[in-house]
């Protein structure tokens, strides 16, 4: 069988922002912002609501059109093609069958679609056999598996996360973060969420973004790779920091 | 009871109701034929009405034909280029704000008497619910949708995103519009036969009105109600079938507050 994961393109790309600048309605919500992350790294970043997560991680997939600053690639060359992104909503394209939709790349790109590939893909996010279904014959959390095999296909260096788990329930939620954390192991992943435990138990290194203009802190990084088990005192530990970085008294 | 069967039910209910008024009124049958007298002429001259109703149907068809083509093509021209946008949008509105039963006479002066004036008819009114609905959807896609093709594509690829995206995520409002425009269709058709023809449904009407044969004027109504059903429901069952991830939230037989409708 062929491994679906291995590739040589996906070892090593660190990312760097230097003097990311972003205004909404006149209000600055980024002014100068530095931020840096190590190739290979699991890079999570918290922060309360509407404090501008979302904002930096569509700044660095380039979808932010009047934002400024370099955004660059640790070997100099832009981000541009090397990056693959999942939002908290699965945005499956709700006519094609899940295995079509995990194409939808090459599909795009005019590229000859891989479907051996997307069949083992499939196979490793559990949907071996859901492969023909339509979104809507799918529950959130499987069609929360196929955007990760489809973010998966895309093959790149870099994967950018939206709070990609918040939408299912939390047996889901766990499932789904063991799975990413095994599957995504060696790109590196710059994943935006809401929920400490969900840091603790994933990042090589956690930052929480606050004020405004936001900035972002120096970041934790907790040794060993994830996931790391609940009980773990690793986890315990860093979730109580993180509650109180976030402002919650425990 | 099924929706045939409770339709079926209601039409036997107005037609009795007709019957029994025409009974109980006496009203001359020139003025008003009852049902019975109308469902005998209709079978008196099936030949004839079915020989015009052809040609009415075909008007239909080819008016939608024509005017869902141009309809799309505009709005795909539309989304697809500013010059298309500046020019276009104004012609799109004014094509609406022109009435346009007052072009009926220009256009049987204009394509003559035939079925090219009646196929024009038809397809001015079909071209803005078509036009305006499709280019509604190809707005709206789903801005997750298109920043994950951008992702994907590095923004290289319009073409190919409006091909496999944003058209198909459209379908369900160039639906919309189908379906209005498919139950208007047969109004342009036979408005354009009262204005000058030597066939279909609307002329038969005319003429059977000018020699006070009412029933048959009926029969032709009747016809035409038929061949507009026909023309709705066809358009519907084939719109149905061509996207079925289109799921209703509310569908037509559960009601808003979610209480189910006894069987």
């Amino acid at each position: 069988m062929i491994d679906p994961i291995a590739n040589p393109r996906a070892s090593g790309l660190g990312v760097r922002v230097s003097g990311g600048q972003l205004e909404f309605g006149g209000i600055p919500v980024f002014a100068g912002l530095a931020f840096e992350c190590a190739p290979g790294s699991f890079t999570c970043i918290l922060g309360s609501s509407g404090v501008g997560k979302s904002s930096l991680l569509r700044m660095i997939a380039g979808l932010v059109p009047n934002s400024q600053g370099t955004i660059i690639a640790s070997d100099g060359s832009p981000l541009s093609g090397r990056i693959a992104y999942m939002d908290q909503r699965d945005l499956l394209l709700p006519w094609l069958c899940a295995l079509d939709n995990v194409m939808v790349g090459a599909r795009l790109r005019g590229q000859p679609q891989e479907r051996e590939r997307a069949n083992a893909l499939l196979a490793q996010v559990g949907l071996a056999d859901q492969h023909h279904k339509l979104p809507n014959q799918l529950s959130g959390g499987m069609r929360q598996r196929v955007a990760l095999a489809r973010t998966l296909m895309e093959n790149r260096p870099v994967v950018l996360m939206d709070e990609p788990f918040s939408a299912v329930d939390a047996l889901t939620r766990l499932k789904l973060q063991e799975l990413s954390a095994r599957l995504l192991a060696g790109r590196t992943v710059i994943m935006v969420t809401h929920d400490p435990m969900e840091a603790a138990r994933l990042g090589h290194c956690i930052h929480v973004l606050s004020g405004s203009p936001a900035a972002l802190d120096n970041g934790l990084y907790p040794a060993g790779p994830g996931p790391r088990d609940l009980s773990d005192p690793v986890v315990i530990e860093l979730h109580r920091t993180l509650l109180g970085k976030l402002g919650v008294v425990v | 009871m099924n929706a045939l069967a409770r339709g079926s039910v209601t039409i036997a209910g107005v037609l009795a109701a007709w019957q029994v008024f025409i009974w109980v009124s006496g009203v001359a049958p020139f003025m008003l034929p009852g049902p019975w007298a109308v469902a005998t002429t209709w079978l008196d001259h099936v030949g004839y009405l079915t020989k015009h109703a052809t040609i009415t149907g075909a008007e239909i068809l080819l008016g939608l034909g024509l005017g869902t083509g141009v309809g799309v093509i505009s709005a795909l021209a539309i989304i697809s280029f500013a010059p298309a946008r500046r020019w276009l949008m104004p012609v799109l509105v004014v094509s609406q704000a022109v009435p346009v039963f007052a072009l009926a006479p220009l256009l049987v002066l204009w394509l003559g008497y035939g079925m090219a004036s009646k196929v024009t008819m038809a397809a001015l009114i079909i071209y803005f619910p078509v036009a305006t609905a499709f280019l509604d959807g190809l707005r709206r896609t789903e801005s997750g949708w298109l920043d994950l093709s951008e992702t994907m594509t590095g923004g290289k690829r319009p073409f190919a995103v409006l091909w496999h995206i944003r058209i198909p995520a459209a379908l369900p409002g160039l639906a919309s519009g189908l379906r209005v425009g498919a139950a208007v269709a047969p109004i342009g058709a036979v408005v354009g036969e009262w204005v000058g023809s030597g066939a279909g449904l609307g002329y038969v009407m005319l003429h059977a009105n000018g020699r006070m044969q009412t029933d048959l004027m009926f029969a032709a109504l009747g016809t035409l109600a038929v061949l507009a059903l026909a023309t709705y429901f066809s358009v519907d069952w084939g719109l149905r079938r061509l996207i079925p991830w289109q799921t209703e939230t509310a569908p037509s037989d559960r009601e808003i507050s979610g209480a189910k409708n006894a069987q």
